[in-house]
């Protein structure tokens, strides 16, 4: 099965050699018009026959922070590793900004490109301290070379400090990341997705295992870093979403059923139907 | 028709000569003892003469006394009467009257015989021999006789009149053959180009060379054999053997090969179960197999030993006792180290290393560091000819059988019993079917268990094929391996590919390039193979699987 | 620069280093030299030897630590470079006998036995000092490379990887048993007389062996402990941690592997390059599985990720065996495989971590 797929990704006309694309310019400039940060755009992904994306268009605007529900299954994760370059669609086209075609980057050139990306569980780098995290993530030349010799600035050490007073985690700076709290570590892992200095953050469900105060926090902490960076949250909290989201979209079997804001959401009769009358 | 008429006239005439031997035969009762007689000469010549007398008269009671003077058994007294000393060389036995008498007391002396001799005398044994009543000795027989390209005229006739009376198709056969060589002398150019086709419709290697000589060229570029179409015959013939070598050379490398490949999977299928299950490697599995083998040893040497009458049904009895000396080798390895290690899977691949390291050296104090012989029971010894040159031995036959009923009996108790459904259940995601009430702890005793029993039962199958050492499950294991990361975990058919597709390779590339390069062009393969599919042939597919 | 030598050691570890170092390299070539052969303190040549070539062990174990402990990479193929490093070094001696061989060819012995008439195109060049210490390096290092590209270009990780660099090993073993080859098959190469005109037989050469194999295993120390304390270092306990995580971050986690895994094998391969001249004889046998393993566990009873704790591996391991094989050699199996099952199960840190709390460094930046 996986060979046939192969097989037809090679003779599929739309799709080139790999060798005879040209390489992408490494770091072009983003370049924003309209104020829309990304284009998803007729993005299609199946796995064995089983469409987990199907023509699936979205948009996000530059500085809004967007929250992305819908029902398990429904194609957010799927979504999410289309962008960050883990699966290549069959179909379609992503775009960030108006000149970056992510299709053709491997997944750290899109990071370097400047998209972050949260993991539904938290991974933090568990044996090493808070700091030696934040310093991994920071935004800065990431060869083998440079990493063995390079140690941090005077500036590099301001930015650490910075987003250390920015998630509270002060007093744990020379702690290993293992033994902090789930909470903690959920905002270490925002804090190393800061450190990149992203445009575009994705953060897949973030308040997962969280206690009511801890979700506040959260919440708090992604309103604030709003219009700096934008946001995208995928949660299934809907009082999470609802006291933080301006622009809801819903995804339903791999396309958007539904976008606008929380109220228009909720009394939308499909997405009632779909998702939020399970509940 | 045409043949049909020829047989019946052959019939007719043969007819007539088995029963002018009849009545000659009866004339020649004296003439037979005088000639007998003569064996004892003390000229060659004159033993030679008496041989091809015998040949003429064709009697095969003379047999035993032909064979004497071959083993050089034959005595002859001052009177030159001949004596037959038996196999313990305390008896003689007068040659002609059969009459036992005491060895001593006489001058003795043995017949000289030369090699000239002895070339003269074996076809007409053969000759002799084709009219035994044992199908056996006649086809030994008839082999003899193929082997030479010259006969006499007796034994020509002789095979014609085999021919006839044969009612086994394979003697038949050879005789068939033998008189095509022969025909191939002959004047007529239609017997002899039904003769060279006769041969290349054998295709037997033997009588290549006999062909070859027809198409040898002189230096001058002229044959020495001038017919165009007796050379173009053969050139056919000889591609029709050339054809049918190779396919009994490729049956026999994938009969090899699938019985090699047997083997690899029964080591490999429980190592698929442990390794899908806990995600650990054993590396003392190879073990598993080793002391499979070497229980074969010891149910083999009590049967040897206490029930010697029994001795054709020791491996049904060794094929449980492996089975649980194994599984419970692995239960108990299992709970007392690999239990401690389950998030830890390289690290447990270290501990089982150093269990089997253990294991190695005590059976090496308990059996010795020799390498032991497991012998065949009666019923694996041998084999059966499909082709002239593709014997498959039942040993590797059953070899194959018995892998097919282990999988089948895995298959069903992962497919069909509700241990195999709970071991599914914790393959697939152990926390939930922990919180299902699934006992992981004990599924994982009973998985290994049986991992290592199915083990045990590849070590039964391989003491069959090999001597049985301590080291023997190490030259396994590897193999096992590859097998495990080709295949899959997971799934049984991936194995089953897996295992058979290895060792098929395996005995495809030896002759190709050698055994060693061979093995390096399988590594290569499979780490260029998992380049495109790293979960092996056939994965288990889903959201989770790749963490 | 002053900054990177505090961060890689406090003062007192940098003394207790040295005083380790020299004792090494300069305490045992005295107790060699300076006592009668009657004295308690004088260390005999053999011993000598021995320790020269436990050495070469503990630099082995340094270098498989840095893949496994730090960048949790588990090879057990280890023995593989070690053995090619071997090889080109076992290559050099052996043109080097010129025709003082059994048989008085310019040609090795064994190929005279093989009835070779020339040289195969692989051995020229090797005659030459430079060149062959060129290949010590570049056979091991290439070889990593390329097998490193294609494993960890698809991802092969954990056991997978491990089993297949079991197999390479084996493969190559296979490879190297056979006369055609042209690496003396079974028997390997031996028979060395000399290096750069320095006679193997002298214990002098030995003694100057010993030190420079010292020497060697101080300097790639330093390296390795300059390495784990740099970001990069940081980087590849990241890998061990969490690959994805890194590669989300922005780092190219395929590239850090493979420098890591290169530089472990050049390094193994030097290693076995010092052995060769001490031991006298290099064969395929080398490459068998268990001797990788068994470096392997040199570095879990230590203590993997540290680096102290190999080196301290290789020696107690090596000591125990050069003691039980001449003492009880029936029993050195169940010892070994004893050892491989509690150091896993019961002291997942190796004897580093009773040793002393493992210290956990904090990030230090510029203040």
């Amino acid at each position: 099965m996986a060979a046939l797929n192969y097989i037809r990704n090679i003779l599929r006309r739309d799709r080139v050699f790999e060798f005879m694309i040209p390489k992408p310019v490494k770091n072009p400039k983003l370049r924003i018009g309209q104020g829309c940060l990304l284009y998803v755009e007729g993005v299609t992904v199946s796995f064995d026959g089983f469409k987990a994306l199907d023509d699936l268009n979205l948009y996000i605007d530059d500085g809004e922070l967007r929250c992305i529900i819908g029902p398990n299954g429904a194609g957010k994760t799927t979504l999410m590793d289309v962008i960050t370059g883990k699966t290549l669609p069959e179909e379609g086209s992503v775009l960030f900004g108006q000149n970056i075609d992510l299709l053709k980057m491997k997944e750290q050139e899109i990071v370097e490109a400047g998209i972050g990306r949260k993991f539904q569980r938290p991974t933090v780098f568990q044996e090493l301290t808070v700091m030696e995290n934040l310093e991994l993530a920071m935004h800065t030349d990431k060869k083998v070379w440079h990493s063995l010799f390079t140690y941090l600035s005077e500036k590099q050490l301001e930015r650490i400090e910075e987003i250390l007073e920015f998630l509270a985690l002060q007093d744990h700076r020379h702690q290993t990341a293992g033994l902090l709290s789930h909470g903690q570590k959920q905002w270490l892992e925002i804090g190393m997705l800061l450190m990149q200095n992203p445009k575009l953050l994705f953060l897949d469900e973030p308040v997962a295992g969280m206690t009511p105060h801890e979700i506040e926090r959260t919440g708090e902490l992604l309103s604030s870093m709003v219009p700096e960076h934008t946001v995208v949250v995928i949660d299934h909290d809907m009082d999470f979403i609802r006291s933080i989201a301006k622009r809801v979209t819903v995804l339903h079997e791999g396309h958007v059923l539904a976008e606008g804001s929380m109220k228009d959401i909720q009394s939308n009769p499909q997405v009632i139907e779909v998702y939020l009358g399970e509940e | 028709m045409y043949f049909q008429r020829k047989n019946r006239i052959g019939i007719i005439l043969c007819g007539i000569f088995v029963f002018s031997i009849l009545i000659v035969s009866r004339a020649w009762g004296n003439e037979l003892d005088e000639v007998i007689g003569h064996l004892g000469s003390k000229k060659i010549k004159e033993i030679k003469q008496a041989i091809q007398d015998i040949a003429r008269m064709d009697q095969p009671q003379v047999l035993p006394t032909l064979f004497a003077l071959k083993d050089r058994h034959l005595r002859v007294d001052e009177q030159g009467q001949l004596f037959i000393l038996s196999d313990d060389e305390t008896t003689l036995i007068n040659a002609i009257t059969k009459e036992k008498v005491s060895a001593e007391d006489r001058q003795l002396r043995i017949p000289r015989i030369n090699n000239s001799v002895r070339r003269l005398l074996s076809p007409v044994i053969a000759q002799l021999q084709l009219q035994s009543d044992d199908p056996s000795i006649r086809l030994e027989a008839a082999k003899e006789l193929s082997r030479k390209g010259k006969l006499t005229e007796d034994a020509v006739l002789a095979i014609r009149v085999g021919i006839h009376k044969e009612q086994n198709r394979k003697i038949k056969n050879i005789l068939h053959l033998a008189l095509a060589r022969i025909d191939l002398a002959s004047g007529d150019m239609d017997q002899r180009i039904r003769a060279i086709e006769r041969i290349g419709e054998a295709g037997n290697l033997q009588f290549k060379s006999v062909l070859e000589k027809i198409l040898i060229q002189n230096e001058d570029a002229s044959y020495p054999e001038p017919e165009e179409r007796i050379r173009q015959a053969a050139k056919k013939a000889i591609a029709a053997i050339n054809l049918k070598q190779t396919i009994v050379t490729q049956a026999g490398n994938l009969f090899y090969g699938l019985s090699l490949g047997s083997v690899l999977l029964l080591t490999a299928l429980g190592l698929a179960i442990t390794f899908g299950l806990m995600g650990v490697i054993n590396m003392a599995h190879g073990e598993m197999l080793m002391l499979g083998a070497y229980s074969t040893y010891v149910i083999q040497n009590i049967f040897n030993t206490y029930l010697p009458n029994y001795f054709d049904w020791y491996p049904l009895f060794a094929i449980p006792v492996a089975f649980f000396v194994t599984a419970i080798v692995g239960i108990i390895l299992e709970r007392t180290v690999i239990r401690h290690l389950y998030t830890r899977p390289l690290e447990t691949l270290l501990a089982t290393w150093g269990v089997s390291l253990i294991i190695i050296q005590t059976v090496r104090l308990i059996f010795g560091a020799q390498n032991v012989e497991v012998a065949n029971p009666n019923w694996l010894s041998g084999g059966i000819e499909v082709m002239p040159g593709l014997v498959l031995t039942y040993n590797r036959i059953a070899i194959i059988i018995f892998a097919v009923l282990v999988v089948f009996l895995v298959w069903y108790i992962l497919q069909r019993t509700r241990l195999g459904l709970q071991v599914r259940a914790v393959t697939q995601n152990r926390s939930m079917a922990a919180s299902m009430g699934i006992s992981t702890a004990k599924i994982d005793m009973w998985a290994f268990g049986l991992g290592s029993g199915v083990a045990g039962l590849g070590g039964v199958a391989l003491s069959q094929l090999t001597n049985v050492g301590p080291e023997l499950g190490q030259l396994y294991i590897i193999d096992s391996f590859m097998v495990v990361v080709l295949g899959g975990v997971g799934k049984i058919i991936g194995t089953v590919v897996g295992a058979l597709g290895l060792g098929i390779a395996n005995k495809f590339l030896e002759p190709v390039s050698g055994a060693v390069l061979g093995k390096i062009f399988i590594l290569i393969f499979i780490i260029l193979f998992i380049q495109k599919f790293p979960q092996g042939i056939f994965s288990l597919k889903g959201r989770d699987v790749e963490n | 620069m002053k900054q990177r030598i505090h961060e890689m050691h406090t003062p007192k570890g940098w003394g207790l280093m040295g005083l380790m170092g020299s004792i090494m390299i300069i305490a045992v070539p005295l107790l060699n030299i300076l006592p009668s052969s009657e004295s308690f303190f004088y260390i005999p040549d053999y011993l000598v030897t021995l320790f020269g070539k436990i050495l070469c062990y503990a630099l082995v174990a340094l270098a498989l630590d840095l893949v496994w402990g730090y960048t949790g990479i588990l090879s057990l193929g280890h023995g593989l470079f070690f053995a090619l490093g071997g090889y080109a070094m076992g290559m050099h001696l052996m043109r080097n006998i010129g025709t003082e061989g059994v048989y008085k060819s310019a040609l090795p012995d064994f190929m005279v036995f093989l009835d070779w008439k020339e040289l195969p195109w692989y051995w020229h060049g090797f005659d030459k000092f430079p060149f062959a210490m060129l290949m010590v390096i570049l056979v091991p290092g290439v070889l990593a490379w390329v097998f490193g590209f294609f494993a960890f270009r698809s991802r092969i990780k954990g056991v997978y990887f491990a089993i297949v660099t079991q197999a390479l090993t084996f493969a190559a073993m296979l490879l190297f048993f056979r006369n055609n080859t042209g690496f003396g098959g079974n028997n390997g190469l031996t028979d060395f007389k000399r290096i750069l005109g320095f006679s193997l037989q002298d214990p002098s050469t030995k003694l100057g062996l010993y030190v420079l194999t010292g020497l060697v295993l101080i300097i790639f120390y330093i390296f390795a402990r300059f390495i784990v304390t740099s970001k990069l270092g940081r980087i590849i306990r990241a890998i061990r941690d969490a690959e994805n995580r890194v590669i989300f971050s922005g780092y190219d986690a395929f590239k850090f592997k493979l420098f890591i895994w290169t530089l472990s094998a050049v390094v193994c391969g030097i290693a076995g390059a010092l052995y060769v001249p001490q031991v006298g004889i290099i064969n395929p046998s080398e490459m068998q599985p268990s001797n990788s393993i068994e470096i392997v566990i040199w570095v879990a009873i230590g203590g993997r990720g540290t680096l102290l704790g190999p080196i301290l591996g290789a020696i107690v391991v090596n000591g125990a065996k050069s003691w039980f094989t001449v003492a009880y050699p029936e029993f050195w199996l169940y010892f070994l495989g004893g050892l491989f099952v509690l150091v896993t199960v019961f002291l997942p840190r190796g004897l580093i971590g009773i040793l002393s709390q493992k210290n956990k460094e904090p990030l230090r930046g510029r203040t």
